[in-house]
């Protein structure tokens, strides 16, 4: 199981790693900065790992250490979402 | 339950991709944007609901916290500020990566497989570096840490000695993951590590310095994943971590420059080559005022407009709008050219532009307006320097040669608005300043350029 396992997980990672390429080259130049904040947000995908980790039942240096990854997280998350929201409600065409 | 969870991990990444994919054209980005944010949504409401979840008052505080300041910063920053932003989330991305895989690790009883122990050392290493090394570029590009090519003897070996010393330590933990007090001091040198590898690149670099954090932060949320398992993880961390390094070649080809060279710190050899380059052109310098500039435009028919960090500098982006509008009033024709590596970040001066509301149409990409500058009758560079500089395709000799640039030489006539004759970031003299077609126009971008449209709007 162990073995099948890590071989999924590498199956996903290589598939996703080629996806992303194909994605990210078809977005324009003049996209990249809303890009980086953007995918900047998606990278705050962490926080389900840090809510696990900060949700254990007894409290421990573990719960402490989860509770900053969460609020890190969800700066990343906020900031990164709202701000490209931001910049690319100013993109128009006239 | 779990199987619920598993399917809304999945439909959460493939928002996470759609989202992506409505990145590719300006219509409909705003879309994507919202759909990745929607993907966020259901990733952290379902996990609320993960059996491993028993207490909740310490996420509420966590996220609360978070979100604020999350909040705040996206509010208050301002658009010639994206780049200090987009540092400072790599970091926190990072670091929330680090603490993550720390945390597990101090859950671990012993025994752990190898292939988790590998995963929870990369995790610190590279989340703990991005953290650092993030807070320094946020530093540089803030003003508060020195913009200059830091450098110090011997590095590179520091460097290289600090990356030796946390795989071996990593690899003893691995074997024993009871070692705590060595895991610690592998997130301390990671930490140190982050530093003395962003502290040499300078400040111009920071384009491809803030999409390599960018990658790194990705890559950091796809080794959290391979630690907890987590499919959803590495899906993300994935797709983020292929944008950093697509972002990051781009940037290099922009400036003829390979990834080592402007990670060891800047073009070395710029002060002897940039003072012989000095004495081989004296020409005349022509300047001209508002005034004559105006009549200049005023018989104009095609411009194209060059934005470069000065413009960022003095604001002048809504200055430059009234130029272009008081400009297509008198029915010129105004496109911008804009270079890869213009600004402090990719794609940095298309925000600007964008907030100064000008139509995302008239901003053209390089390769997209080269070939048109013969065609144009004056290339207006507002605050531009190095990728204008015609020595790049001819002279062997300077630091920038073989640069891809704006052929901008080849307008009919060339307004350069800077403040002084000062070199660039490369450290050289432009020969462009020198040519017979070229005029320069001094002065800080905005007042100047206002005082051009005031020009141009009463002849």
């Amino acid at each position: 199981m162990e073995s099948v396992g890590l071989m999924m997980l590498i199956y996903v990672f290589v598939l996703a790693i080629f996806v992303g390429f194909e994605l990210i080259s078809k977005v324009p130049p003049i996209l990249h900065t809303p890009l980086m904040s953007g995918s900047n947000a998606i990278s705050g995908i962490t926080v389900i790992g840090a809510i696990l980790a900060s949700g254990a039942e007894e409290f421990t240096l573990s719960t402490i250490l989860g509770t900053i990854a969460v609020a890190f997280a969800m700066i990343n998350v906020v900031g990164g979402f709202l701000v490209t929201d931001r910049m690319l409600k100013m993109f128009k065409k006239k | 339950m779990s199987t619920i969870i598993e399917i809304s991990y999945l439909f959460s990444s493939v928002l996470f991709i759609l989202g992506i994919k409505n990145l590719s054209s300006p219509k409909t980005a705003r879309r994507g944007n919202f759909f990745a944010a929607v993907g966020m949504l259901i990733a952290i409401v379902v996990t609320l609901l993960d059996r491993h979840v028993l207490t909740f008052e310490w996420i509420i505080i966590g996220g609360l916290i978070g979100s604020v300041i999350g909040a705040i910063l996206a509010q208050k920053t301002a658009m010639t500020g994206m780049p200090q932003m987009v540092g400072m989330l790599n970091g926190f991305g990072g670091g929330a990566s680090a603490l993550v895989a720390l945390s597990e690790f101090l859950k671990l009883d012993g025994s752990v497989p190898v292939h988790t122990g590998i995963a929870i050392i990369a995790s610190l290493l590279i989340g703990g570096v991005t953290f650092t090394g993030s807070m320094i570029a946020f530093g540089k590009l803030q003003g508060i840490v020195t913009g200059k090519v830091v450098k110090y003897p011997g590095q590179h070996w520091i460097n290289l000695a600090m990356l030796i010393l946390v795989v071996a330590a990593g690899a003893f933990v691995v074997v024993n993951p009871t070692e705590l007090s060595l895991t610690l001091s592998i997130v301390f040198v990671a930490l140190v590590l982050g530093v003395t590898l962003v502290l040499p690149i300078g400040g111009a670099d920071m384009p491809v310095a803030i999409s390599l954090l960018n990658s790194y932060s990705g890559i950091a949320g796809a080794t959290t994943g391979f630690v907890l398992q987590n499919n959803e993880l590495i899906i993300a961390g994935s797709l983020v971590g292929a944008s950093g390094i697509i972002l990051t070649n781009i940037m290099c080809k922009a400036m003829n420059r390979s990834l080592m060279n402007v990670v060891l710190g800047g073009w070395e050899s710029a002060g002897t080559v940039g003072s012989a380059a000095e004495t081989s052109h004296k020409g005349q310098i022509k300047s001209v005022d508002q005034e004559e500039l105006a009549m200049i435009f005023d018989v104009a028919n095609s411009v194209v407009i060059v934005p470069g960090y000065g413009m960022a500098v003095a604001q002048a982006q809504h200055a430059v709008r009234d130029l272009v509008n008081a400009l297509e009033n008198k029915g010129k024709n105004v496109r911008f050219a804009i270079h890869p590596v213009a600004g402090r970040m990719p794609g940095h001066m298309n925000v600007l532009l964008a907030e100064a509301q000008i139509s995302y149409d008239k901003m053209l990409a390089m390769e997209d307006i080269n070939d048109d500058f013969p065609n144009t009758d004056i290339a207006l560079i507002i605050g531009a320097n190095d990728v204008v500089n015609p020595a790049a395709r001819h002279d062997k000799a300077s630091p920038i040669y073989g640069m891809p640039i704006l052929n901008v030489d080849y307008a009919k006539t060339v307004v350069i608005n800077k403040r002084s004759l000062n070199v660039g970031y490369a450290g050289i003299d432009n020969e462009l300043f020198f040519y017979p077609n070229a005029l320069m126009y001094f002065g800080d971008a905005k007042d100047a350029i206002s005082k051009l449209t005031h020009e141009v709007k009463n002849l």
